[in-house]
């Protein structure tokens, strides 16, 4: 037999510029869109273990027992392991979509099973949907801000995004209303609006019940399909549960994302996409030229955990969890953050939306925040144009108590020294006091940052 | 040899100098060299003692790398490396001592102040601000005075940007420097030894000049190296590239970034290491003169075993 050689070297020599010149003609026009970020560069920092990160948007899954992830993939091994380790079909288990079904039923929806897709992650959910209804030049309208890894998924199908301000009760719908009417005296309809009604990523606000039941009925006039993103509505630590926008609409306009990851495990990435059968049909296609199925494995850890009937205590245990983080936030933040910041909030979910004065680009103060060991996202990743300068989004789910009160009183002071230094520049001579706990309610938008 | 590579560290420019890292490793390791990989932290003085190599790689960017910290400490520990010397590079890393050093040696760069911050909040340098406004015009370039990669760096268009701008940059730096803003092309001449290589013209296809986004991203900037010069134009450039990397005291290499116009070169900056990655303007001007990657960074080791700088 002969020898096979060995080879000479362990990695691929990287390309030198003239490559680069030679495959640059060869990219796709999309990829001119897609496009890695200076501030990606700067949470290569975040890695360093003395850096308090409150920039990522992780589940505590520390919570979950492992004596029960053992249990449960064990039981798998003995009993199906040559099914468990084969390809499944595009659209999912049925065991899986019962899960699914359990899932949504606790927030009041009643999909039909046929009418649901699974899918690898919500993410891949959006992917699809964008993949489904987008050509170029197709307006897309989402919130502002908006979910940041929407925006990378909708510019890689060439969409044209246009953002609708949010205030505290979510996307404003005037706005909305307004911006469908211009669009359709230029003769533009369209494809899709995107939301994440409850608990939103990155702003932590809530749509409210007048404004879901009013873009719901838009979306029915208007013959455009919304996209209702939701990964955190069981996540609730107060205030009262919103019907999704799907259960209001019957799920004639509204196409629905959910997913495992943040009341399960982000890590088995099992999400779903409950669509009308002609879109889920597309949907499907799409799916089976992405990736044929999602994972086996993972579908028949689902199964076994629901098997369980504990999923449910699970959430509980996590809601008591996160809301205790938030309320530890919002104390800190009122602790440490100047007077002339305001944030949102939230009544759920992972995030706290801050907004600082106008002067300060948290862009740059993510540098000095850096040197003081501490990460938050700078809110410019929220917008396709470059507004959100003023703001950042702050997780309080993958911390520790002791992390966000240190992560947060480091982030207070280096925004207090900026607030300082404009004042002497500008002979102002402000001396920044921390927010009061009188303070009243909290705006979690400024007008400026609206213009 | 046994070549330890310095990365990554704790600066800003983290993720560039891991990536240049990268790189230069997988040329050492073709080149047959054996490769000790350092992400730069608390312990790399004892590793380098322990392992005692033949020769450092020094293959980080910004703050701690590049200004002549880690250097120092190769010099007291004996070990030759790469690219210019401690004090060469603490000089090129603060762009406020590099345009003093620049100027005094009478060559051309824009005219500029520098500030700390206690002159503004403990001195009262605000109401100076109006005065030098005037001197410089508009529109003016706020630097914070060590950095790299254009982090930090902004523009004022008029007198009621300039605060904010001053606040952006001193998030990266203590010390910033307001600077006329010399608008013409936008050229880099990189020196081997004390050998210029071909002059690249960075061509920003969209957007804003000297963005920090632009520079890493493949599409945004065209390059043209060789850069379209006349034989005039080309001698001029590299004539003051060459006089600003001797003034600095630069030896192995450095990048100078200029402005070329009608007046001439004006010099603004000098990159002790400059980035090796796949979009770095180094290793273009080197392919560009028919070295390759591997060539490249086997003379870079060359130089720093038989230092022959232009001295």
């Amino acid at each position: 037999m002969a020898e096979v050689p060995e080879p000479t070297h362990r990695r691929r020599s990287h390309a030198g510029t003239r490559d680069l010149e030679r495959y640059a003609g060869l990219f796709a026009e999309r990829t001119t869109v897609m496009r890695s970020s200076a501030m990606r560069d700067l949470m290569a920092i975040t890695a360093r273990p003395e850096v308090i990160s409150l920039a990522g948007g992780l589940p505590d899954t520390s919570t979950f027992p492992p004596q029960s992830f053992a249990a449960q993939m064990t039981r798998i091994a003995q009993e199906s392991a040559a099914e468990a380790l084969q390809y499944g079909p595009t659209e999912g288990f049925e065991e899986t979509k019962d899960c699914i079904l359990e899932v949504m039923g606790a927030e009041g929806m009643l999909p039909d099973p046929d009418d649901i897709i699974v899918t690898t992650g919500g993410q891949q959910g959006i992917d699809l949907v964008t993949k489904t209804l987008v050509d170029p030049s197709d307006v897309v309208i989402c919130e502002a801000p908006t979910y940041p890894g929407a925006v990378p998924v909708f510019c890689s199908y060439q969409a044209d995004v246009v953002q609708v301000e949010c205030d505290e009760d979510g996307m404003d719908v005037d706005v909305l209303e307004q911006l469908l009417g211009e669009l359709r005296s230029e003769g533009r309809r369209p494809k899709f609006i995107y939301s994440v009604p409850s608990f939103q990523n990155p702003a932590g606000v809530t749509m409210s019940f007048e404004r879901r039941q009013r873009l719901v009925e838009l979306a029915r006039a208007n013959e455009i399909l919304v996209v209702e993103d939701n990964p955190y509505g069981l996540l609730r630590y107060g205030g009262e549960p919103m019907p999704p926008l799907y259960q209001l609409d019957g799920g004639d306009f509204v196409i629905y994302i959910g997913t495992f990851s943040k009341i399960l495990s982000p890590g088995i990435r099992l999400g779903w996409t409950v669509a009308p059968p002609p879109v889920l049909e597309k949907i499907g296609l799409g799916k089976q030229a992405t990736d044929l199925c999602t994972s086996t494995l993972t579908q028949y850890f689902v199964r076994e955990y629901f098997a369980e009937r504990r999923w449910q205590h699970y959430i509980d245990d996590l809601v008591e969890i996160y809301r205790e983080r938030r309320d530890i936030m919002i104390e800190a933040l009122r602790n440490h953050f100047p007077a002339e910041a305001t944030w949102t909030e939230p009544d759920g979910g992972l995030f706290i939306w801050a907004t600082l004065p106008d002067y300060i680009d948290t862009s740059d103060l993510l540098a000095k925040a850096l040197r003081a060991d501490v990460a938050f996202v700078p809110g410019q990743a929220a917008y396709v144009d470059g507004r959100g300068r003023h703001s950042m989004r702050l997780n309080f789910s993958g911390v520790t108590a002791e992390e966000i009160r240190e992560g947060v009183r480091r982030i207070g002071e280096v925004i207090s020294e900026q607030v300082e230094l404009y004042g002497t520049l500008t002979g102002e001579h402000r001396v920044p006091e921390p927010a009061q706990e009188e303070k009243p309610n909290v705006v979690p938008f400024r007008k400026a940052e609206g213009a | 040899m046994k070549v330890a590579v310095l990365k990554g560290g704790r600066s800003l420019e983290r993720g560039v100098s891991l990536r240049s890292g990268a790189r230069v490793e997988d040329a050492l390791e073709r080149l047959g060299h054996e490769l000790l990989p350092i992400d730069v932290g608390s312990d790399l003085v004892k590793r380098l003692v322990a392992e005692g190599p033949d020769v450092a790689f020094v293959a980080m960017h910004g703050i701690g790398g590049e200004d002549g910290t880690v250097q120092e400490l190769l010099e007291i520990l004996g070990i030759p490396f790469t690219g210019p010397s401690a004090a060469a590079c603490a000089r090129c890393m603060d762009k406020v001592q590099a345009k003093d050093a620049i100027d005094e040696a009478g060559l051309p760069t824009p005219d500029w102040f520098a500030f700390n911050q206690t002159a503004f909040r403990e001195f009262g340098a605000a109401d100076a601000l109006g005065r030098l406004e005037q001197t410089l015009g508009f529109p003016l370039v706020v630097k914070p005075s060590r950095g790299g990669s254009s982090l930090g760096v902004k523009f004022a268009r008029s007198p009621g940007e300039v605060p904010q701008a001053l606040v952006s940059a001193f998030s990266y730096d203590d010390r910033v420097l307001l600077e006329r803003f010399v608008d013409g092309r936008e050229l880099a001449v990189s020196i081997l030894g004390d050998k210029p290589l071909p002059v690249v013209e960075a061509i920003l296809l969209e957007g804003d000049r000297y963005d920090f986004e632009a520079r890493y991203e493949i599409g945004r900037t065209r390059f043209a190296c060789p850069a379209e010069l006349s034989s005039e134009e080309e001698r001029a450039v590299t004539e003051a590239a060459l006089d600003t990397y001797r003034a600095l005291g630069c030896s192995g290499f450095a990048r100078i970034d200029l402005i070329l116009n009608d007046e001439g070169p004006w010099l603004l900056e000098a990159n002790a290491i400059p980035g090796l990655t796949d979009t770095s303007l180094l290793p273009q001007a080197a392919e560009s003169a028919g070295l390759s990657f591997e060539a490249l960074v086997e003379r870079i080791l060359d130089l720093a075993l038989t230092p022959q700088g232009v001295s």
